[in-house]
């Protein structure tokens, strides 16, 4: 019964998707306004419908119900209930199915928003969102389906389907084969979906971008309506990113966040297209100009999008991260190649219409620097796409796979990383129209001669990598300029409004959310940054095997281990956890804990880290064997992690940063007050 | 560099052509960067058989091997921290893995084949946690004279882990 419902409300909510994009491209066509009415109600209407789906399909999780094969393949009977919740992203046909709800809810609320000033925009949005999501909700009506039951043929072979196939019995296994141990970790509860929700919000900026094309409005007002959406599009891939990085930090026991690896840059690749995006409408918005690349970029941010789940799931990359492997391709790069070619015709068709309103003048001007912003931030898209197709081509070409790794990505992005860390510093003294060489060095002269502090403190200290150096005072001239620009706020208000300095800040944030919500985020970024190239070029390791009272020395740290002790867990897992001092110029500071998660069930081991975190650097211990070393010997890896915490520093100051610019402005929020204190003066 | 003069109504020519040269500038060494990048950090990406197939031009070079672990060979010394495998080959082609039933029958295959070729592993450091019988195995290293991959790098994927078929054993209710 549940299955059947879960599946058919799937089945419903294809159809009302259908339904929705037709009735909207008709009713524009024929300028049926109730058509396109109705099209705007199926769309709210999508949203409940695969709630339903979803909801069954977690029901099935949560009971145990095995003879559904989707449940029986990522549940077992040992998992905790939140973990059981959580498989529902955790293999292909589910994690569908959780893509296609988090679009209908995104496209709901785009359906309930107020569409009285832009209702020509309308029809267009409900096409792209629902033509979107009729597509992934397909996969799992056709092809991946979550609710498909177990069914054993008389002559023992096992068939997955809805219904009971001829000569077939049902097949209930006693327990499922249980998610893959790496991801039974609270860590996994957060950071796909927060991806996932980075990739669908993104598709509404599109939506209204492509609506804009449609209907031929080039002016700004797709922008000013999607500027929000895409803040949050972004915060959530931010978010995504970032707590895939910590969550292998933590789980995964190599000592790194990142590994350059297809999926990750799957990921990577829309952020990327999504930043250059959100800089260069600035520039729209401002001057009019650029309109023609803000409609690239959205339409290559929603591209990169699809690609990135379709690299995911087509098993066409190596990957360590394709947890969820189908037959699925051949529908995702058709999918693709239609709405790329049909949103590049579009926009060759409105190509004149959207000419900019105005021309560069000045090489440094703010709006020639957001410019060559978006030119590195292209390159570092380049960069990544082409490491991730360089395989496929180069055996295509020579017949000889070819694969590009780590060293490649870090050469080829390092230098543009740096050039995007020089803009960072300098742009926020530019100003719009034309800027002069003097004006602007005189500008940050303060900022640049204070920097020179970071890599002279680094010489006295004797590093003398000059990468290191570079990067250093990169960061920190980006960091000095960003904070005066606070300063040189905040004192202006003081002597304006003789307010205390303090609030003069808190007051400037406020009134200009979006500026100093960016300088946030560029802060979250040096810092960033600075943590990243803290681990990459000062990261240090040692190992070695120790015997009960023996001590092992990195750095200024000198270990002492202590104890070993195993721990039967009721969720069919066995720890093992070795207890280590740890003492800093021969004074016990604290006490780490390494351990290895073994799980019966899966018959696999997980290492997990033990960690002591100070802001200035990380200790990070894996324990690696024991028993074969004989009784009580152990054997350990001991990583020092300098600056690491920064970065994750980085990321939280990166997040509040976006939150502060994507905040309802001051000016909306106080014309709704103003409308209110009017309202309640009329008798 | 002067202030760029314009005119009134728009871009100067030569202005424009400073813009167009700039954004060119940068475009060319974005490629130079990815193209010289490539070229000092590309490798070979093989199959076991390719391996083999390479001869002595294979050994002393940096490169990527694909295989199937075969479980009953591996080895661990902790107290040097010395481990050992082999690996058997796999077809590097998805359509002939696709074939012979996806990967992890493929893999069950080819580790059942007396024929198949194995390449014989040793690797200095830890022993993954994904390492066992039937993991696909990535291992980045170098071919040493005597015929034994020295890896430095391995990286582990088990297919038939997940999304495979429940197995016959469970009991039917």
């Amino acid at each position: 019964m549940i299955p059947n419902v879960g599946y058919f409300a799937s089945v419903f909510a294809f159809g009302v998707a259908l339904y929705a994009a037709v009735a909207a491209w008709y009713g524009s066509r024929k300028g049926k306004l109730a058509w396109v009415e109705s099209a705007r109600r199926a769309m709210v209407l999508t949203w409940p419908l695969t709630s339903i789906s979803v909801l069954a399909l977690i029901i099935l999780l949560v009971t145990g119900r095995y003879e559904i094969y989707y449940v029986a393949s990522v549940t077992s009977n040992s998992m905790p209930t939140y973990l059981k919740i959580t498989a529902l992203w955790g293999g292909q046909s589910g994690s569908l199915l959780f893509w296609s709800w988090l679009m209908a809810a995104f496209a709901s609320a785009a359906g309930l928003r107020k569409w009285d000033r832009d209702r020509e925009f309308l029809p267009w949005v409900a096409l792209v969102t629902m033509a979107t999501l009729a597509f992934f909700l397909s996969l799992t009506v056709f092809f991946e389906n979550p609710f498909a039951r177990i069914w054993q043929t008389a002559s023992g072979e096992q068939v997955y389907a809805l219904f009971q196939p001829a000569d077939a019995l049902l097949f209930v296994p006693y327990d499922g084969l249980g998610l893959n141990p790496l991801l039974r970790h609270p860590g996994m509860i957060i950071h796909p979906p927060m991806l996932y929700l980075g990739f669908v919000s993104f598709v509404i900026p599109y939506a209204f971008a492509i609506a804009a094309l449609q209907t031929g409005r080039s002016d700004d007002r797709w922008i000013r309506i999607t500027r929000r959406w895409t803040l949050v599009a972004w915060i959530f891939l931010t978010l995504g990113l970032i707590l895939g990085g910590r969550w292998a930090y933590d789980v995964l026991g190599w000592g790194g966040y990142w590994g350059w690896d297809p999926v990750e840059i799957s990921a990577l690749m829309p952020w990327l297209a999504g930043t250059a995006f959100l800089h260069s409408v600035v520039v729209q918005e401002k001057r009019g100009m650029l309109k023609h690349w803000n409609m690239v970029l959205v339409i290559l941010t929603y591209a990169l999008v699809i690609l990135g789940t379709f690299f995911t799931r087509s098993g066409l990359l190596s990957s360590v991260h394709a947890f969820a492997e189908s037959a699925i391709g051949p529908m995702f790069l058709a999918f693709i190649s239609i709405m790329s070619a049909a949103s590049l015709f579009l926009l060759i068709k409105r190509w004149d219409e959207l000419k900019g309103d105005e021309q560069l003048r000045s090489v440094l001007s703010r709006e020639s620097l957001f410019l060559i912003n978006n030119l590195l931030f292209m390159g570092i898209l380049v960069v990544c796409l082409w490491g991730v197709i360089f395989p496929l081509i180069s055996e295509l070409i020579t017949g000889t796979k070819l694969t590009i790794g780590e060293p490649f990505y870090e050469l080829a992005v390092g230098p543009l990383l740096a050039g995007l860390l020089l803009l960072m510093a300098i742009a926020p003294s530019s100003t719009y129209g034309r800027t002069s060489w003097r004006r602007l060095v005189f500008a940050i002269r303060i900022p640049f001669l204070l920097s020179l502090l970071a890599p002279s403190i680094f010489i006295i200290r004797g590093i003398f990598t000059w990468y290191a150096l570079l990067g250093y005072w990169l960061a920190t001239f980006a960091a000095l300029t960003t904070l005066s620009e606070f300063c040189r706020g905040a004192w202006a208000r003081r002597q304006r409004h003789g307010e205390s300095l303090l609030s003069a800040l808190g007051k400037l944030i406020v009134r200009n959310r979006r500026r100093y919500g960016g300088y946030l985020v560029h802060l979250g970024v040096v810092l960033l940054v600075v943590g990243i190239m803290g681990i990459e070029m000062f990261q240090t390791e040692t190992q070695g095997t120790l015997a009960l009272g023996e001590q092992i020395t990195i750095g200024r740290y000198v270990l002492i281990y202590d104890d070993l002790q195993h721990y039967p867990q009721e969720d069919v897992r066995l720890n093992t956890r070795a207890t280590l001092s740890v003492y800093r110029h021969g004074k016990l500071v604290d006490e780490v804990n390494p351990r290895v998660d073994y799980y019966y069930d899966a018959r696999q081991s997980m290492t997990i880290p033990g960690l002591r975190s100070t802001l200035l650097n990380d200790l990070y211990v894996i324990l690696w064997e024991w028993e074969s070393n004989g009784l009580e010997a152990a054997t350990f890896k001991v990583y020092h992690n300098p600056l690491v915490n920064f970065m994750w520093l980085g990321g939280v100051v990166f997040i509040l940063g976006t939150v502060v610019a994507a905040w309802p402005s001051h000016a909306s929020l106080g014309g709704r007050r103003s409308m209110l204190r009017k309202l309640e003066r009329q008798p | 560099m002067a202030e760029i003069t314009t005119n009134q109504e728009g871009m100067a020519p030569a202005n424009r052509m400073k813009f167009i040269l700039g954004g060119a500038l940068i475009a060319a060494a974005i490629l130079f960067l990815i193209i010289s990048s490539t070229i000092s950090t590309a490798q070979y990406f093989l199959t076991v058989e390719e391996l083999y197939a390479l001869g002595d031009e294979a050994i002393g070079r940096e490169l990527k091997v694909e295989g199937v672990v075969d479980g009953d060979t591996i080895e661990f010394d902790a107290n040097t921290l010395t481990l050992r495998f082999s690996v058997v080959h796999i077809p590097g082609d998805m359509n002939e893995i696709e074939r012979m039933g996806g990967l992890a029958e493929a893999a069950h295959q080819a580790l059942l084949d007396p024929e198949t070729l194995r390449l014989p592993v040793v690797i200095h450091g830890p022993k993954p946690d994904l390492l066992q019988d039937q993991a696909q195995a990535i291992i980045t290293g170098q071919l040493s004279l005597e015929g034994i991959f020295i890896g430095e790098e391995v990286l582990l994927k088990c297919p038939t882990r997940y999304e495979s078929e429940i197995p016959l054993q469970v009991e039917q209710e």
